[in-house]
Parts: C-alpha cells; structure tokens; sequence
C-alpha cells in the first residue's frame, strides 16, 4: 500500500493557502444534500460538527455520554497554545512550528504541523467571541502565559480549566445548531462499527446505551472525533469512559493506526495510593513553572521534606538541565521521575513519588499571589492527598496522560478509507513521538473548527449529492449482526474474573513493559502476556445483567476486549521501533548519560499498521510513510 | 511497592434500584467491610459493584466519568445530601476520609420530575441540553470572529464571568431545591455570558427563551431557599438567579 500524504507542494508558508485555494468546493445549495456523521463531542468533534453545519450540512452528532458538554477535552487545565506574540516575546508562527515538531521528536509532517502553528491564532479569535473567559490583564487584554518547554509566553488559559471553558464554547455553538436543525444529536450511544460501501465510509452502527438497541445510520461521510486510548493503562488520566473503541473497530474495516506505540506520560499526577485506585488525577504542568521537583540525596531518608535542607536535596532537573530546568519537556520529566525512583530516592509510602516544592515561590510572590495562579490546583491536591501543599511539597509521579498515536490521516484529515476523516486525539497526526504542553487544545480545535470543515467538502464534492443506499444493503445488515455477535458472545461467556480485574492486569502490564521506557525482552514477554490474558478473557470474564437496558458494564467488557488487541499493536509497533524518540524510550538505544539516541536514517517514518486478523495472535502488516525535512534542520534535542 | 497501612472501614450502604422510568424502585442494602480512607466516593461503589457481581448480584448503575470533578456526570444524593457532605466538590472528588468506621449511608438519583429515572442512580438531564439549546451561547458563527484583542474586557468582569461559566452542569441544584428548580444552572450561563460586550447583543432574548424553556422542562421556580447555592459543587453565587430575574422582567417589558 503506499501511504499519499497529499501534502501540498510548494514553500511552507503557502502550502495551507495554496491548498484551501485549490480544494473542491460543494456549493451551498448542494450542501443539504449532504449527510456527515461525527462520532464524538470533544474540542475536536464539538467544534466540527458546529461548523459544518454552519456551512449548511446535515450533521448527526453522537457521543457516549449523557451530553456533549462532558467529553473529556473538559479535563484540560493548563492551556492553549497560539503565536499571537502579545507579550512581543520574539514569537512567530514559525517558532510555534519549529516548537512543536522539535517537541514531537521530528517524527511527524512539517505541513501539519506548520498548519496547526498558522491556525491557531484564529482559534483564540473564535474562543474569545464566544464568550470563553480567558485570563486577562488589567489593561482588559489577554493574559499569556510560559507552559512546559517553552520559552516564550504563548500560552491562553482560563485559569486552571481551559479545556472546560473552551469545550463549553464549542458545545454552546454545537446546541445553537441543534436548534436551528443542523444538528441531529444522539447523546448516549456508542459507534460500534463503521460501515463501508464500494470501499468508502457510508455509516456507521451504534447501540444506544439506554436501550441497548442497535440502529445503523447512513452518510456521506464519517468523522471520528473519539479521543484518545490512554485507557489501554487501566490507570491514566483519562475520563474512566474513554476508550479506543470506534477507532478499533475502524481500524479492523481497514484504517490504518500509525504510531500507537507513542503514549505521553505527564510527569505531574498525583501518585497512587491503592489496588481500588480508578483513576489518576493530573495536576496542570503550568506547576512546574514555579514549583521545584526534588528527591532527598540520600536513601531512605524519611525526614519531615520541610526538615531536609537545601543541601541534602537533590532538585535533579534544576542540576541535569541548567537552562531548561524544571521546565523540560514531558517526556524528560517523566523519565528523570521514574529513573530517581528506581535508584530508590523516591519519596512517600510507596516510594514511588518525587517531590513538587513549592516554598521557594511562596517566600518570594506572597501566598497570595500563588493561590491566585494555582488556588484550584491546591486545593485538588490537599482533597485527594490530605496534605496542604501551601505548608509542605506536593508529592509527584508520572502517569499516562495523552496519545500521539491514532488513525493514519493524510493532509486532509482523511483516513486511507475514502470518507471516513479522524480528528483531534483520535487521529496520529501533529504531535510526532511527543506532544509539547497546551498542544492537543490547539490542535482539537484547528482540526474541527479550521481544518475538517475546508478539506470534507474537497472529498464531498466527489460525491454525488443524494447518493443513498438504504440500511437494508447488506454491508449495514452485516456490520450490525457484527456488532450483535459481539455482544452476545461476551454475555454468554459467564465466567468468574471481572471486568475490571482484567482490564486492570491488562493495564499492568502494558505499564511495566510499554509504559515509560521499554526493551526487547520486555515488550516480547508483554506480547505473550497479552496474548494469554485476552485468551482468558474471552472464556472467564463475568459481563453482568442484559443487553436491552443500560448497562454499563456490557460498554465496558466490549471496550476492555479491543484494548486487549491494541495493546499487543503497541507492543509490537514499540518492538519494530529500533530507537529512542520522544516518548519512546528503548533502553536499548540510550548514551551513556541516559539520553534518548533517535535514528533518523532508519526510522524517520509513520508505522502505519494494517489489521489482518487476530487468531491467538495480532495479525498486522507495517506500512511506511517516509518523513522529509525541507525545512528543518533535524537535530539531537538538547534540554541541557 | 511498599503497602499503604491504614485501617479499613466497615460501611454499611443503603442504595437506591430501579430498572426504569415507569416502574417503582427500591432501597438495597449492603456492608463493606474494606473501604479505605482513600478511596474516593466512586471508587468504593467501584468496590461494591466487585463484591455484587461476585456474588452474582446486580451491580449498581451510576453516571461518572473524568472522577476529577470537572465534567459533571456524577451527581449522587448522599445521606440526603446533593454531592455528599463535604462543600464544593462533586461526589467524585468526595474521599472516604470524610467518613468513620461503622457509618450508615444513603445513595439516591437526584429526584425531579425534569430527570426522569433511567436505570437505578442514573437519570436523564437532557433538559439541561435543552436549556442551552435556546439561548445559551453567543451566535457566532466560525470563522467571522474579530481579532482577539481588538475588544477589551476589565480583568473584573471577566473574572466574575468565569465564576459563573465554571458550572459543570451536574444538576445537584436541581436536587437540592425543594421547587426542583434550574434556576442555578440557567442563570449561571446567563451570568456569564452578559458579563462580555460579545454576550451583550443578545442578552434580551437569551433570558426569555431559557427561563421559559426552564418552565416548559418542568422546572420550579426560585424561592429563594438557596440550598443549590449550598451544594453547588464549583460554588456558583446565586446573585446569578437575580441577574436572571432582572433581566427576564426588562426584557419583557421592553
């Protein structure tokens, strides 16, 4: 197969208006003629389903759960990234690309990326004429401020709740159309397959999770605004209903997924206390921008933090990184975190926690001017940990945060399945091995407020208007008894292990062995491991209560058994990858000093894997988009 | 890992059942005898949901979702209470630290006529949708918007704007007024968006239309008990239903 990213020739500058100059349009009497599915209500969904039906499409927008308000983009404290240069910093578009793609390790395209860093202002211009509350000076402008790893302030943010506050903007604009009928909206359902018609997406199947009736809906075209597969780690700091779900079953009709071995951890979560632990809490980044992460020096030293002084305390970034310091970028704070505890150091009762210190910035700006920045945040901590961060450190660990990896999309948006688009977090595209802070809010929102609405009328405009096949064909019929077999085989397995009890062996041990830093022998002992636990699964899981009524765990045990295959994707795509970048780190190929070896020759492409079964085994086949640099000059990062 | 040592809790739960909209419900009862300081509220009917499906019993149905307290899924009556005992946080972010060994609790669906019951704690708050639907939002279509700074906006005003659009939309109010009144919720959005010069333009009509789509759900109106200003998990004043009030009588006069 060979993978067209169809980025448009031509100096870098001019490639997005080059392409939007050059693009099909469908006039807009032809628009109502039109049928778009958007599956998911997120900054990337919410956004494109407003803003094609402004343009006059017939939109059905579905989501999980019980309103589009609720999708996880609202969890995003820290911000939003945009090159307007306000604090006159020596920003510019450009150094917001350069930013991002060196961030992302140089593994992903320079036109996405340099078109993300073009749209973005546009996005704060939208934000702010909805109403979005962001933080202003007392001049009544906007407020900008530093977020992790970079050096120019360019980052918005509505105090510690941006993804809220923008995420309540684009459902705000999604209702205004639900109500002017542009919008069919069908909250609380599940896409559970992906229709496909003379090779193109033609609809979808859900089952609508009060019911448990399946429907089938026809369309022009799809759009999986779906999210992320964090939750393949059982602990993340993913909402407990995000899932891989509708970008699986996709990828197994034959979407590519690129990448899936390129999962962020966020080096600040609160750490975990327990077997019963749901979930981990993420406190934003923008801490690290005042608070300094420390370890003692010494071993075992279970000394009051506030009784340890200066000397004996290790601030192991401030020493490793004199000029980024406590600001390097994710992937290096996660790393350094995990490696002081594995030389023991680590702090709190299960040893696996660093410390994030916070008196240094009290005696110098006054508490009040810190808990004017972070007062939420602290207070999120001192409810979930019991300490109050104002009289003694935060305790500190990584934890699986945000994916890179995602659905193969060309320049488009568009998967290798004609009519069927991915966006946002959902997708592979922008954030290379490693996304840089106050990036995903950007990108969700340019894919669906900027990008998806100008590029799915290039690929409409193909389609004659009015093309309707019935969900009688057989391809509808088909993919719903697909859907209904699932179902029925995981109710009837009646077995004794829970859920939950698997998911959470499963999440273990895609943490050890796929989580922050992997190795050969590793990642083949998590592919048999995988392999044996999903093999049990299918014959012992306990899927309790019926299929025609809510029942939440049903949703579950069908999202835990697509985990179960993209994990082993994971391992696999994370094996194939022979070096270190990003947040990839293979142990195997690392300097001396412990720092991540890329290798550019042999590895600068998209790994994007194609299904071929599962029988015992994942069965995929690897296919390359080679990545080329015009533009930029490729180099070792440095955060020294 | 090196085990955290702290005593487990007996707790003994007392829950509500019902498989649908249209038939009666009921109490269930049970005793933890493992629940952990910890733990958050969720977590330990994660933990009796384990116990019930082992012993093949029914587990127990409830919305959540983020379990930071940001998305406004859940949204439990505990001991009678919208969000538990402990103010300003929603039931997620509720940690059993809050609670003692050998403590009786109650878990009920928030009750009002506008969220029908969908299975036991679960209910339907699509009227909140509705609400927004009407009227809650700037129209501004993508893409015609002026620069971002072009319009100043006093540091003031924006903040007493984002403390009204904080809502996470979770309807504890709604479960704590004795009128079952969205009163809260609906002008709460209106708060915030007439603090802007952007909201402004509309500011009219978006009163009549939401306050008259609050009635049509089958919302109560406002006595001023402020109980949802109690429970409010974001802490939301409610100087908002003032606002709304003022605003939904000049625009019906004017």
């Amino acid at each position: 197969m060979k993978l067209d990213s169809k980025a448009p020739e031509g100096p870098l500058k001019e490639k997005w208006s080059k392409h939007k100059k050059e693009m099909k349009l469908v006039a807009p009497n032809n628009k109502r003629k039109y049928e778009v599915i958007v599956v998911g209500t997120g900054l990337a969904g919410g956004a494109a389903a407003a803003s094609m039906a402004e343009l006059g499409y017939n939109v059905k927008s579905f989501c999980i759960q019980d309103s589009a308000r609720r999708a996880h983009s609202i969890a995003a404290q820290g911000g939003i990234n945009a090159a307007k240069n306000y604090p006159n910093d020596g920003d510019s578009i450009w150094r917001l690309f350069y930013d991002t793609i060196k961030g992302g390790d140089y593994r992903s395209r320079e036109s996405n990326v340099y078109r993300l860093a073009e749209v973005a202002n546009e996005i704060i211009d939208q934000a702010v004429a909805q109403g979005v509350p962001f933080a202003r000076e007392y001049s009544g402008l906007l407020a900008n401020r530093s977020f992790g790893g970079a050096q120019v302030s360019r980052t918005f943010y509505a105090r510690g709740q941006t993804g809220q506050q923008l995420l309540l903007g684009a459902y705000q604009a999604m209702m205004r159309q639900v109500n002017e009928g542009g919008i069919e909206y069908h909250p609380r359902h599940e896409m559970l397959e992906v229709v496909i018609i003379d090779g193109k997406a033609r609809g979808i199947i859900t089952r609508d999770l009060v019911s448990g009736e399946l429907k089938k809906w026809e369309a022009d075209a799809v759009v999986l605004a779906t999210g992320g597969y964090g939750n393949v780690f059982y602990l993340s700091t993913n909402a407990k209903n995000s899932n891989v779900t509708a970008a699986w079953r996709a990828h197994r009709k034959g979407a590519l997924f690129a990448n899936p071995c390129y999962v962020q951890v966020h080096p600040t979560c609160i750490p975990v206390s327990g077997d019963y632990q749901s979930k981990l809490t993420l406190m934003s980044e923008s801490l690290r921008n005042d608070g300094r992460v420390w370890v003692p020096r010494k071993k075992g030293d279970d000394r009051h933090p506030n009784d340890i002084p200066d000397e004996e305390r290790f601030y192991y970034l401030e020493e490793k990184y004199p000029s980024f310091g406590n600001l390097v970028p994710r992937d290096v704070a996660s790393r350094n975190a995990k490696i002081v505890c594995d030389e023991g150091l680590g702090v709190g009762p299960t040893g696996l926690s660093v410390y994030l210190d916070f008196r240094d910035v009290i005696k110098r700006d006054g508490k009040d001017t810190v808990e004017a920045k972070y007062g939420n945040l602290f207070d999120m901590y001192e409810n979930i940990a019991g300490e109050n961060p104002y009289e003694q450190p935060m305790r500190i660990y990584p934890a699986v945060h945000y994916t890179m990896g995602g659905l193969w999309v060309d320049y488009n948006l568009m998967t290798n399945i004609p009519g069927l688009f991915a966006t946002g977090e959902a997708n592979f595209s922008d954030h290379g091995a490693n996304r840089l802070g106050a990036s995903a809010l950007m990108q969700g929102l340019s894919d669906g407020y900027f990008v998806l609405p100008a590029t799915i009328g290039n690929y409409l405009a193909d389609v004659k208007p009015g093309t309707r096949y019935g969900t009688d064909h057989d391809a509808f019929v088909s993919a719903e008894k697909e859907a209904q077999d699932n179902i029925d085989k995981l109710l009837n397995i009646n077995g004794k292990r829970t859920i939950v009890d698997f998911h959470r062996t499963l999440g273990k041990i895609v943490w050890d062995n796929i989580g922050i830093a992997r190795n050969e022998e590793d990642l083949k002992k998590a592919i048999k491991e995988i392999q044996e636990l999903r093999e049990e699964f299918w014959t012992n899981v306990y899927v309790p209560g019926e299929k025609n009524n809510y029942n939440k765990y049903l949703e579950f045990a069908g999202r835990v058994a697509d985990f179960f295959e993209l994990a082993e994707l994971m391992a696999k795509d994370a094996l194939e990858r022979k070096e270190s970048c990003g947040c990839h780190l293979r142990e195997e190929y690392q300097s001396e000093e412990g720092e991540a070896i890329r290798n550019d020759e042999e590895f600068s492409y998209v790994a994007a894997w194609e299904f071929k079964g599962v029988n015992g085994e994942l069965q995929e086949e690897l296919h390359k988009e080679n990545l080329e640099f015009e533009f930029v000059e490729l180099k070792q990062r440095s955060y020294k | 890992m090196k085990k955290i040592m702290s005593k487990d809790m007996t707790i003994h739960l007392k829950y509500w059942k019902q498989d649908g909209p249209d038939v009666p419900g009921h109490f269930e009862e049970y005793t933890l005898d493992t629940v952990n300081e910890h733990m958050s509220f969720l977590e330990m009917l994660d933990v009796l949901n384990e116990e019930l499906q082992l012993e093949g019993k029914d587990p127990v149905e409830f919305d959540y979702d983020c379990r930071e307290g940001i998305c406004g899924s859940c949204n439990l009556v505990i001991n009678g209470q919208a969000h538990g005992p402990k103010a300003k946080v929603a039931c997620c972010q509720l940690h059993m630290r809050n609670y003692k060994n050998g403590d009786k609790i109650t878990i009920e669906p928030p009750r009002a006529a506008a969220f029908p019951i969908i299975k036991d704690l679960v209910v339907d708050r699509g009227a909140f949708d509705r609400i927004i639907e009407v009227g809650g939002y700037v129209s501004v279509k993508t893409g015609s918007a002026q620069e971002a700074n072009a319009l100043p906006v006093e540091k003031e005003k924006s903040d007493e704007a984002f403390d009204y659009a904080t809502c996470i939309g979770c309807g504890a109010c709604v479960a704590a007024c004795p009128n079952a009144s969205a009163s809260l919720f609906t002008g709460a959005k209106l708060a915030h968006l007439n603090k802007f010069p952007q909201g402004e333009v509309e500011r009219s009509n978006r009163a009549i239309a939401m306050v008259d789509q609050m009635k049509e759900e089958g919302f109560g109106d406002c006595s001023n008990f402020a109980e949802c200003e109690a429970v409010c998990p974001v802490g939301i004043s409610i100087s908002a239903i003032a606002e709304m009030r003022r605003d939904y009588m000049k625009a019906l006069v004017s």
